[in-house]
């Protein structure tokens, strides 16, 4: 087998055609910048308004509550430090989890170093948040709770919906870091009380470098980047035509199709994972296995280290990612992995397969067979198996 | 990001397994920090030259690269002669490692120097010039972040 078989799709998606051919004449034919008065310019506008209802709609929302941004790390900064500035009156807390993103993590590190305190709620085994602890950590001063709604290593998918029922209860407004579940799996903003709501384009078949953040009507929160009247004068900078309409369409294929591409998708991550746990001993799943991504299948290998791992599933065509530190240029392994309780050196081992509807069992089926191959030669090279393999003796 | 000679040593590592009664035996890194080598030598007693040298490496693919390296440019010396391989020459061989990855060359001159300790030891000679393996390197990792 010589073709490329991709399983990185939690890190990009492919555009689809469609929507290829949907932003296309956004480039070179219909070039206007749609703040402009003239005729030339309202098919761009429409186009981008257009847009945002479909995003507005596909998760039950009103499309003045829609703004688009330059992507899912934008959005999360936005949301953080706009609550934290303009709602430093009520107090300087904010909650989070010790599994999100970076982009909210370093955020809220920003953030404490301008004063604001930050609790950082830790995850069970799973890497779930307890809904107990979180409401124990609401205070007086708490002006944010920013919980992700899917985890993008492991997968998890949080209790949003309950997050959301505590927030309101208490009167605290609540982000969610959508990033990896929109487009993936079912959002409505008011049933499960979001206030704020981070997505990026290419995560879901669209384009790089546009995404969007959903401010529910009444929050006060300013302008993030400054310099235009734009998106309601909250963010700033000629609207990005091409990549609004991309993401669009993407988002509208993406909610037409969704019940379908959960189903492939769980059937062949349950597939993948039933076959590896199987076929390859010292194997632990990580991640729920009832709440959780279809497209995600997150594991560790005993005794072998992920970056080996990875640039040996290459040479077979394979992509596929780690949360090793080798493969993030520090010491220590992901944040994730630690956070639900993996040893430094399980959490070397791991491996991140994310699907696409597109995945076949036979595409399964030659990833696996290449994994047992080698995971056993790198077991064999390694002093770590020696010696457990002595000790077994 | 590697270079081809990164490539072939890991792909095809050379001298990788172990070596039973192995005059020497270093174990240097550790699982935390996610690389572990360990080297084997086996010395002939009269002409202190490196016979065979053989390791097992847990680690990415610049530490099993210069662990194959490693062993291949301590072959065939003596004990004196590998003691003067350094990281720079392990990196030089495979011509150079991205900077992030500076430190598997270190852990394969460490390794080697370990193994040669052990055989040091146990045939109660000293090796100028050779000082005992560090314990735990990732003592000295935490001491550099405090």
């Amino acid at each position: 087998m010589s073709e490329l078989i991709y399983m990185d799709n939690a890190a990009t998606t492919a555009v689809r055609p469609e929507v290829f051919d949907k932003m296309a004449p956004f480039f070179m034919e219909n070039y206007s910048n749609p703040s402009a008065i003239y005729s030339f310019a309202q098919e761009g506008k429409k186009a981008v308004e257009d847009a945002r209802e479909q995003i507005a709609s596909s998760l039950g929302a009103k499309p003045q509550e829609i703004y688009f941004t330059g992507g899912g790390s934008e959005s999360d900064n936005w949301a953080l430090k706009s609550v934290a500035e303009s709602y430093r009156g009520k107090g300087k807390h904010i909650i989070t989890t010790s599994i999100e993103h970076h982009a909210i993590l370093h955020t809220a590190e920003y953030l404490e170093k301008q004063g604001y305190e930050v609790t950082c709620l830790g995850v069970d085994a799973d890497g779930m948040v307890s809904l107990d602890e979180l409401e124990k950590a609401i205070r007086p001063d708490t002006i944010l709770i920013s919980v992700m709604f899917a985890n993008n290593e492991i997968g998890t998918i949080e209790p949003i919906a309950q997050i959301g029922a505590i927030a309101r209860k208490h009167g605290v407004l609540f982000h969610t870091d959508a990033v990896q579940a929109y487009g993936h799996v079912p959002i409505q903003v008011d049933e499960m009380n979001i206030d704020m709501l981070s997505a990026s384009g290419h995560k879901f078949n669209g384009p790089k470098g546009i995404g969007f953040l959903y401010i529910r009507k009444g929050i006060k929160i300013g302008s993030f980047i400054h310099g235009g009247a734009q998106e309601r004068g909250r963010r700033a900078g000629t609207t990005n035509t091409p990549g609004i309409v991309g993401m669009g369409e993407a988002s509208r294929l993406a909610h037409l199709e969704m019940e379908e591409n959960m189903r492939k998708e769980a059937a062949i991550r349950d597939y993948l994972i039933e076959k590896i746990e199987k076929e390859i001993p010292f194997v632990k799943v990580n991640g729920s296995r009832t709440d959780r991504l279809p497209n995600n299948v997150n594991v560790c290998f005993r005794f072998v280290e992920g970056e080996s791992l990875l640039i040996m599933l290459d040479q077979k065509g394979i992509c596929a990612s780690s949360g090793s530190a080798c493969t993030s240029g520090s010491l220590d392994p992901s944040h994730v992995l630690l956070a639900i309780g993996l040893p430094h050196e399980i959490a070397h081992g791991s491996l991140r397969l994310t699907i696409s509807p597109e995945i076949t069992r036979e595409q399964a089926d030659y990833v696996v067979e290449n994994l047992v191959q080698i995971v056993g030669r790198l077991r064999s090279m390694s002093p770590l198996y020696e010696d457990y393999v002595k000790n077994q003796k | 990001m590697y270079s081809e000679k990164v490539m072939d040593h890991f792909t095809n590592p050379r001298n990788v397994g172990e070596i039973e009664d192995a005059s020497g035996i270093g174990t240097v890194g550790n699982a935390k920090c996610g690389d572990i080598m360990r080297m084997y030598l086996d010395i002939d007693e009269d002409t202190k030259i490196i016979r065979e040298c053989k390791f097992k490496t847990f680690g990415c693919g610049a530490a099993v690269a210069t662990s194959s390296m490693a062993t291949e440019l301590v072959k065939g010396k003596t004990i004196y002669e590998a003691l003067k391989v350094t990281n720079k020459a392990v990196m030089e061989a495979l011509d150079g490692l991205p900077p992030v990855k500076v430190h598997c060359s270190l852990l394969a001159e460490e390794a080697i120097h370990a193994a040669l300790w052990d055989y040091a030891q146990k045939h109660n000679i000293t090796i100028e010039g050779l000082n005992p393996p560090k314990a735990d390197i990732n003592e000295d990792i935490e001491e550099e972040e405090l």
